[in-house]
């Protein structure tokens, strides 16, 4: 019933249930005080416990705490009207033990010490009392023991004052509403501040600082029976760890205005054509494609079955990793949590294991599965540091963080005068893939037209389909550092228990070779 | 007397039940009103076991405990709101108050006059307390992999009690508990060859559970013959309620909202003009059916039922405060989204049981999948099938198929080849637990198409 929250479950996230308009599940989190805002919480003030671990010592073979808070502040204003501004602070920690072979978690908000030995007492009791029937045997599982901090860059730099992002705000959509056919414009900014500390049995301490900036703008038009939505690079693309200089990195001021007129251009514009022809994809539409044809199949807990009653499974089996001719040779993808300003940097994971670059996909030939320390120790395998919770209140699973495509030699000029026919699409407005993450379907905002090595005109609801397996094989030009940007989506869906977690995606530009294009229905 | 939030507790420990605590909050809220202020506090609330199986065995076992409390305040037509957790200490969670409190105070003056603030002009109080006592999760864990032993069963079991509650500054109290469970889970065949059932509701039953399993090992038996591979074209279907639940939950996602339809922007936007579905086409958002309060997060109270397509025409909208104000209709309890939380579609006069003899030749889709619009203009849906999907001959399963991607119109689905609705109805309890368990609920029948488009 918190109406920041999405009510139905229904609403969907990047993934098998995504959420559209939403203000996301966690838009949650404010400021304790007007005085003491969200973004200037240093690490020496922090609000998570100090306690004394030794104090606890449950009865068993391990366990963890994983304290976080959250605050976080929205400020949106929608066809020139204020929003109501909405603060939110989330506290709480969650308690992992491992014993006689099983596992459990409690998670609580109550992270006083008698809070905290509760917690541990309740995880210790679901570890005893699923032991005899545990798929993996805790026994055999790593004891982390990590010791270190990390924070995000620009993280005590102040931002603009409440007044400041309401007036920038206004502004665009000032601008935004150029004309009557202009039905709807939303301007919004969320900072969010993360403190996350980690504590283990065998000594481990982690602390970790956050601060996200999520700045959007999504304008509608409508005339004649037909609707088109243009927005700054998707709902909520632009999610960077930082400050305020992520604004000016996208060209957040002025674009309002520019997305508006797009968005008119697009009411005009005739229907994609339909065939089978070159695409270039934009970044903005990029980070999807890599996001579900690459990220999710390529999580060790979805080949190991972990997911298949919900997010589904993976068309990529573990004996592949090695060999498996994954895309064309220009095909590099790497797990980079080491790239400042992306939304999902961090020096460890939620299980303690250290963070590090790691190749994916080198040349096209699958390299690493994503799978944490838990779910490398079952599948016998090398992975990454991706074992990721969204709150204190869920355990970690295997998940995307950074996932990137590293850029190539095409210049973006190169790229154009290299297609005889087709589409460039930029900015995703619609995913659907099956459940191994196969045969998907992408739409766009908007295409451009490229007849004989020159761009001509919009068109609109550009749609393209086909196979994951066979796809990335038809990877022809990868655009050069010049064509990269660094975006991501807070809203990447799965786990059961469900959970929304934050992954960054950086792209150039790319070209595929004879992709099936399709457009609208009339 | 209460105690109000600036003064100290004796000793911080956990007193009372949730309800107790809120209405102590609400209390001491009550009490620091300035003059000119009026408030509104929700409560989200659960105690819930999780249990994540896989391989017939237990996964991730554990459990959550938490408490968004949200706190708004509106003074001179300025309003804000602040969440935060509480932690059912009283002494901390007073204090908590307090600051979200002059936190807010604080604020409002930073900030425009709200000229589509609605707050409700009638105080309407209300208490449920449903479902209960459950047996424990380790026991019906138990019983789960009791009773799918030797299966490669995936799922999950979620269980334990859900509040939800409101009070404001006009002396309105509204409570809302429900202590259930939720098992969803699958039993494979192998790869993506499996049949998904679910069992759901607020009172365990180990014979109903296990009659479930049952009817599940059957269907995995029809799972296991050899797949067909359909070549993409136009089938006869039979979309079963579970099936029929995926495009009701796309249609969640803004298609009912007042304020998508005002804006033109709902899938459903042609219906404001010509476009209808067949005449046998009825939905309502319908409080009396599901699990979902009677109060939104403004205290606006439901109405039992809020008629939206009937006849196959759009008749309707899910208006919440703020559209109303802003586009002067009038509000009718619908969440800030505008998302259904109960909805039922009507049945028609197929029997359950002929579905497949008046299918005869096609496809029988148990579920779909990862829907979305591929032109939201034309309510033009694309989406994968899932799970218990099979060709059907002579109104016999014949063999599961390889997933196919569909790409058709509601308008079709449900308008010019919609060629019956069964009778029996569903209730689908929502399975979801993004931040928290859901209160949403779907009651759908099954439906017939005469042809649907499968491209991939």
């Amino acid at each position: 019933m918190r109406d920041d929250r999405p009510q139905s479950g229904k609403r969907r996230a990047w993934d098998e249930k995504a959420f559209g308009d939403n203000r996301g599940l966690f838009e949650t989190l404010g400021s304790r005080s007007a005085a003491d805002p969200p973004y200037a919480s240093p690490m020496s003030d922090s609000p998570i416990p100090d306690s004394n671990p030794c104090s606890l010592m449950p009865d068993c073979d391990f366990w963890s705490l994983r304290y976080v808070r959250e605050t976080c502040e929205t400020y949106e204003v929608r066809k020139n009207v204020q929003q109501p501004l909405r603060l939110s602070t989330d506290d709480g920690v969650m308690a992992t033990a491992y014993c006689d072979g099983g596992y459990g978690y409690a998670a609580t908000a109550d992270t006083s010490v008698e809070g905290v030995r509760a917690a541990l007492q309740r995880a210790t009791e679901w570890a005893r009392a699923s032991a005899h029937r545990a798929l993996v045997d805790s026994r055999e599982l790593p004891r982390p023991a990590p010791q270190g901090e990390y924070a995000s860059p620009a993280a005590e730099l102040p931002l603009p004052t409440r007044r400041e992002w309401f007036e920038l705000l206004r502004h665009e959509s000032s601008e935004a509403t150029l004309d009557p056919r202009i039905v709807d414009c939303e301007a919004s900014v969320q900072v969010l501040s993360s403190e996350q500390r980690l504590v283990t049995s065998g000594g481990g301490e982690v602390r970790q600082h956050f601060r996200y900036v999520y700045p959007s703008l999504g304008v509608t038009a409508h005339a004649n029976g037909e609707t088109q939505r243009r927005s700054l690079n998707g709902h909520r693309g632009i999610c960077q760890q930082g400050g305020a200089e992520i604004l000016a990195r996208f060209g957040f001021v002025g674009a309002g205005k520019r997305i508006a007129e797009e968005a008119l251009e697009l009411l005009a514009a005739p229907n994609c054509p339909s065939g089978r022809m070159d695409v270039l994809l934009m970044p903005d539409q990029m980070i999807l494609q890599i996001h579900e044809s690459i990220g999710h199949p390529l999580e060790l807990d979805r080949i190991l079955g972990d997911e298949r009653n919900f997010a589904g499974t993976s068309f990529v089996t573990v004996d592949m990793f090695g060999t498996y001719q994954y895309g064309s040779n220009l095909l590099n993808v790497t797990f980079d949590p080491t790239r400042r300003e992306e939304l999902a940097s961090y020096a460890f994971d939620d299980d303690g294991t250290r963070a590090e670059k790691v190749w994916l996909i080198r040349d096209g030939i699958l390299q690493r599965p994503l799978g944490g320390a838990i779910s490398q120790q079952r599948a016998r395998l090398s992975g990454v540091a991706n074992s990721r919770a969204n709150n204190w209140n869920r355990p970690p699973i295997d998940r995307m963080a950074n996932l990137n495509l590293e850029p190539g030699d095409a210049a973006f000029h190169d790229m154009i005068a290299g297609v005889e026919r087709g589409v460039l699409m930029e900015t995703n407005s619609s995913w659907s893939i099956d459940d191994s993450r196969n045969k998907f379907q992408f739409g766009c905002e908007r295409g451009r037209m490229i007849e004989n090595g020159a761009i001509k005109h919009v068109v609109r609801n550009p749609n393209y389909r086909g196979i994951s397996a066979s796809f990335w094989r038809s990877l022809a030009r990868v655009g050069n550092a010049d064509t990269m940007r660094v975006l991501g989506t807070p809203y990447c869906g799965k786990g059961e228990p469900s959970q929304v977690i934050r992954v960054g995606h950086a792209s150039p530009a790319c070209v595929f070779a004879g992709v099936d294009v399709f457009g609208g229905a009339q | 007397m209460n105690a109000p939030l600036d003064a100290p507790a004796a000793r911080d420990v956990h007193t009372g039940s949730i309800e107790d605590s809120f209405e102590t909050l609400a209390g001491e809220i009550d009490r620091s009103l300035k003059a000119g202020e009026r408030y509104t506090v929700t409560l989200e609330a659960e105690d819930s076991d999780f249990v994540r199986m896989n391989r017939g065995r237990i996964r991730q076992p554990g459990f959550v405990a938490q408490r968004y409390l949200t706190l708004q305040l509106v003074r001179d037509g300025r309003h804000a709101k602040h969440t935060l957790t509480l932690t059912g200490r009283p002494s901390e969670d007073r204090a908590r108050v307090r600051d979200a409190l002059a936190n807010l105070r604080a604020v409002l003056p930073e900030l425009a006059e709200d000229p589509h603030l609605l707050l409700p002009d009638v105080v309407s109080s209300s208490r449920v307390n449903r479902g209960g006592p459950l047996p424990s999760a380790a026991e019906m864990v138990e019983e789960v992999l009791a009773a799918g032993e030797g299966l490669d069963l995936v799922g999950l079991l979620a269980t334990g009690s859900v509040q939800r509650a409101f009070a404001s500054s006009e002396g309105q109290r509204n409570w809302h508990s429900i202590a259930s469970f939720n098992l969803q889970w699958s039993l494979y065949h192998r790869a993506d060859k499996a049949v998904k059932s679910s069992y759901a509701g607020l009172a365990w039953d180990a014979g109903e559970l296990r009659g479930r399993m049952s009817l599940a090992q059957d269907r995995l038996v029809l799972v296991s013959r050899r797949p067909r591979a359909l070549t993409p074209g136009r089938y006869r279907a039979y979309l079963a309620p579970s099936a029929l639940e995926e495009i009701a939950g796309l249609l969640a996602w803004g298609a009912f909202s007042g304020r998508a339809l005002a804006t033109r922007q709902s899938a459903l936007s042609r219906m404001q003009e010509s476009a209808r579905l067949d005449p046998r086409v009825a939905m309502a958002e319908d409080f009396e059916a599901g699990v979902a309060p009677g109060f939104q997060s403004e205290g606006f109270a439901r109405p039992a039922r809020v008629p939206l397509i009937e006849g196959g025409a759009l008749v309707g909208s899910l208006v919440s405060p703020r559209t109303a104000r802003e586009f002067a209709l009038t509000a009718n309890g619908a969440n800030a989204h505008e998302s259904p939380e109960a909805l039922v579609m009507n049945g028609g006069d197929l029997r359950a049981n002929d579905a497949l003899a008046a299918l005869d030749t096609g496809l029988a889709v148990g579920n779909l999948w990862y829907l979305n619009y591929s032109d939201r203009n034309e309510c033009r849906i694309t989406g994968m099938t899932r799970f218990a999907t099979f060709w059907v001959e002579n109104g016999t399963i014949v063999a599961p198929i390889e997933v196919l991607r569909f790409d058709d119109t509601l308008f079709n689905l449900l308008g010019a080849n919609l060629e019956a609705i069964t009778a029996e109805r569903e209730l689908l309890l929502e399975s979801n637990t993004y931040g928290g368990r859901q209160l949403t609920s779907a009651t759908l029948p099954g439906v017939l198409v005469k042809q649907m488009n499968f491209t991939l």
